[in-house]
């Protein structure tokens, strides 16, 4: 035998071994968690009342694992909302996966025979596990606990309906809001009073102006925050980039185009997509030297949980408010946040009902937020509240429990937020949402890039965007 | 085949005569292996087959049912664009990463070899430390490293006059910022010429300097042929470990929620990035199969032209 056929089985083997030992699957797909430092909440007594008041009413006893959720990891709002539920349900013994949700994990807890009984999960996923029948529809579970859905916000309830019947229940509800960096705008003789959000040529000049370059870009004008926020820009201009139903793709349109050529003009006029991601990248984003403080941005359209970073971090930055609206002046804001879903193969649905119910109902929201706004002033800080999906319970909190008297520029924020929650929208419930995603996402990269023009890039996005919506709604 | 023990004629294998004791030798040395080979074909040759046949199916992880599609997945390869960028990208990565990476631990060995007292141990172990920090890690060390804005790499180059580019960004240097990335792992390959350069006979180059060979000749004409094979292995190893690249590059520009980085593209997309997300995100494990095994055959074909290439260049003791 030559030393060339015996080396063949012997490689193939070593071949074998190495080949089978690709990626170890570390996933590092962010935490689901909500990133305003507050994770997903906790509160009171479980639903009964069509409000989704508290009562723990129900028939609950058991065992019961929630993926996507922490409580050890978790904080004072998860916490709260988990310690209700002990209470009211005693009898029930529930452990966390003490992690965001990412899907490969659990798509290994839903194949390792011991699935979850309850996940966390974000509502732009939803689509996807419910056309798999991972999830189960809650009415009768919401009937069981006397929730109404109607105290839900539209655009998340639409978010986790399918064929009319919900498969989740939304827990936070996070909308976009122009934040204005005050400093800046004064440093660069504008007034956020007299911009008009709603004409882009105003934005445009805004963005130029507050632009700043000290032999290296020192300070961004206006940040689209694209490709994350694209839906939202498309919006303003009366556009879609999926059908409301989710199985159509709408990336290849005029109005997807003009949105996606007016952010890159807004990304050149800051120096070019290199230069602007690189010093975008070197920000505090969450430290006391942020954006803001630091006077590195003029505006941007950003999450609501960001005030309370700026809160928190950097309470002597001045901002102001804008509410994201659309060429016609109406308020036009995308939403997302997590939701709480059963699974199929629950063992306990009766337990897994009384949990979700009761992590989103509005006495459980409001003993959460109670307990954030005695932290808060007790560390002397500013409260802006917690901003949930259950809009009975945010009346009650920015009613009764957020008090900015002292902080009047973030009680007009709050203001502007809250004013915009009725109408914002959010990703529908599509069967191919990650694959949608990633074509939306690579077409806006490769246009910021340089890489393909416009209508090449929106062209190819679509197409395959609505082969994976074909393909995962068989 | 037999062979004649004391006086009687035995079975042989292999030219080895089948005697009572050998049967027994070789019994017991399968127990000792058994643990091995149950692993292999439980957790690895039983996968790949199952796995194989996958590529032949529409599997969804999250579905009930298994539909056989004969090769749509393979022919569906040929039409998806990102197949070839992610080939092209990981392809560019190989070819630039391996040379140079085992050019760069050969010079540290070679100075390794010659640092010696207590200093030795030191250095062994300072080239090595970067091996044993997790990808993840190193993924984000070099997020700050490789900023194009203050990143440290380019304030180095900005004290010689060169602007550096966005390595991060720029998709003309995403790869070479990746390549630079993974230099900084050379310690294992380093380590293993250390040690093809510790049993390389001294008498060998006693002989040269008396003939008055320099420097150069004893480094081509006895160095680099007795360490010949110590150089075969790291470049198969390397090779098929650049293939399958995967958690630093999915830390710095797929580890957010919403996807690549913003303006990144579609340069960092590396065939098991791409592979991965089609099994985990997309849940297309059929179609992840499919890709799996043609990286599979693309690795077993480079790596049979290695060995081919090989015969001529490889010095193997004692043949």
């Amino acid at each position: 035998m030559t030393r060339w056929s015996r080396l063949v089985p012997v490689l193939a083997i070593v071949m074998l071994v190495l080949a089978a030992c690709g990626p170890s699957g570390e996933s590092q797909s962010a935490a689901a968690s909500e990133p305003d430092g507050s994770q997903p909440a906790g509160s009171e007594p479980a639903a009964s009342g069509s409000g989704g008041e508290g009562t723990g009413g129900m028939n609950a006893s058991g065992e019961l694992f929630a993926y996507g959720f922490g409580y050890e990891t978790g904080d004072i709002i998860a916490k709260t909302r988990v310690d209700v539920f002990n209470e009211q349900y005693p009898d029930v013994d529930i452990t966390f996966s003490e992690s965001g949700f990412e899907d490969q994990g659990f798509l290994t807890a839903l194949a390792s025979g011991d699935a979850p009984d309850v996940v966390n999960l974000p509502r732009n996923k939803i689509g996807t596990y419910i056309a798999r029948g991972v999830l189960q529809p809650l009415t009768d579970c919401m009937d069981q606990a006397g929730l109404d859905p109607n105290v839900f916000y539209e655009g998340a309830r639409n978010q986790v309906t399918v064929d009319g019947e919900m498969y989740a229940l939304p827990e936070f509800y996070n909308t976009r809001v122009w934040i204005i960096n005050n400093a800046a705008f004064e440093d660069a003789g504008l007034d956020p009073e007299s911009v008009d959000w709603s004409d882009w040529d105003s934005i445009a000049q805004a963005n130029e102006a507050l632009v700043k370059n000290d032999g290296g870009l020192t300070r961004i004008g206006i940040d689209p925050k694209l490709p994350e926020f694209l839906s939202m820009w498309v919006r303003a201009l009366g556009g879609q980039v999926i059908s409301d139903d989710g199985m159509e793709s709408l990336l290849d349109t005029p109005e997807v185009a003009q949105a996606v050529e007016f952010g890159k003009s807004l990304i050149e006029a800051n120096g070019g997509i290199n230069e602007f991601t690189d010093f975008r990248n070197t920000w505090d984003f969450f430290g006391a030297n942020n954006q803001v403080a630091a006077d590195q941005i003029g505006a941007w359209p950003m999450e609501q949980w960001y005030l309370n970073v700026l809160a928190e971090n950097s309470p002597d930055a001045e901002i102001t408010v804008k509410p994201f609206v659309d060429q016609e002046g109406n308020t036009t804001t995308l939403q997302d946040g997590n939701s709480w879903a059963i699974t199929a193969d629950t063992d306990n649905p009766d337990a897994a009902c009384a949990f979700i119910t009761t992590m989103v109902a509005k006495d459980t929201w409001v003993a959460a937020a109670q307990a954030r706004a005695d932290q808060r002033e007790a560390d002397g800080l500013p409260n802006t509240g917690v901003y949930t999906a259950n809009s009975e319970a945010d009346d009650v909190i920015f009613n009764d429990i957020v008090d900015l008297s002292d902080y009047p520029s973030l009680q007009e924020a709050v203001q502007v937020v809250l004013e915009g929650q009725d109408t914002a929208f959010g990703f529908p419930p599509s069967p191919a949402g990650a694959e949608f995603q990633q074509a939306l996402t690579d077409a806006v990269n490769r246009v910021l890039s340089g890489e393909a023009d416009v209508q090449q890039a929106l062209s190819d996005a679509d197409a395959e965007a609505q082969d994976a919506i074909d393909a995962a709604a068989r | 085949m037999t062979t004649v023990v004391q006086g009687k004629e035995v079975r042989s294998v292999g030219g080895v005569p089948w005697t009572p004791n050998t049967r027994r030798e070789t019994l017991w040395a399968l127990v000792f292996l058994s643990p091995w080979i149950i692993g292999l074909i439980i957790f690895t040759a039983g996968p790949m087959l199952w796995s194989l046949y996958l590529s032949f199916t529409d599997y969804d992880p999250l579905r009930p049912d298994i539909t056989f599609i004969g090769l749509d997945n393979y022919v569906a390869m040929l039409g998806d664009r990102r197949v070839a960028t992610s080939l092209f990208n990981t392809a560019f990565y190989t070819v630039f990463h391996v040379p140079l990476s085992m050019a760069i631990a050969l010079f540290l060995a070679l100075i390794l070899n010659r640092v010696g007292g207590k200093m030795a141990g030191f250095f062994r172990t300072a080239f090595y430390l970067p091996n044993v920090t997790p990808a993840v890690a190193v993924g984000t060390l070099f997020l700050l490293l490789l900023n194009g804005s203050n990143g440290l790499v380019n304030q180095g180059l900005a004290l010689i006059g060169i602007d550096g580019p966005s390595w991060l960004v720029d998709p003309t240097w995403i790869k070479p910022g990746i390549i630079l990335m993974s230099l900084w792992t050379v310690g294992n390959t380093v380590i293993i010429y250390f040690a093809a350069l510790r049993n390389v006979p001294t008498e060998l180059y006693e002989a040269a300097r008396i003939d008055g060979a320099g420097a150069w000749n004893q480094f081509r004409n006895i160095t680099l042929p007795m360490i010949s094979g110590a150089l075969f292995f790291t470049l198969v190893i390397n090779t098929i470990a650049s293939l399958q690249m995967f958690s630093e590059v999915y830390t710095i520009f797929f580890g957010q929620q919403q996807g690549q980085s913003a303006g990144a593209g579609e340069a960092a997309l590396f065939y098991v990035i791409y592979l991965f997300r089609n099994a985990f995100e997309f849940f297309k494990m059929g179609y992840a199969s499919a890709l799996a095994w043609v990286l599979f055959l693309v690795i077993m074909v480079i790596t049979v032209i290695q060995v081919r290439g090989s015969r001529r260049f490889v010095y193997y003791e004692g043949e």
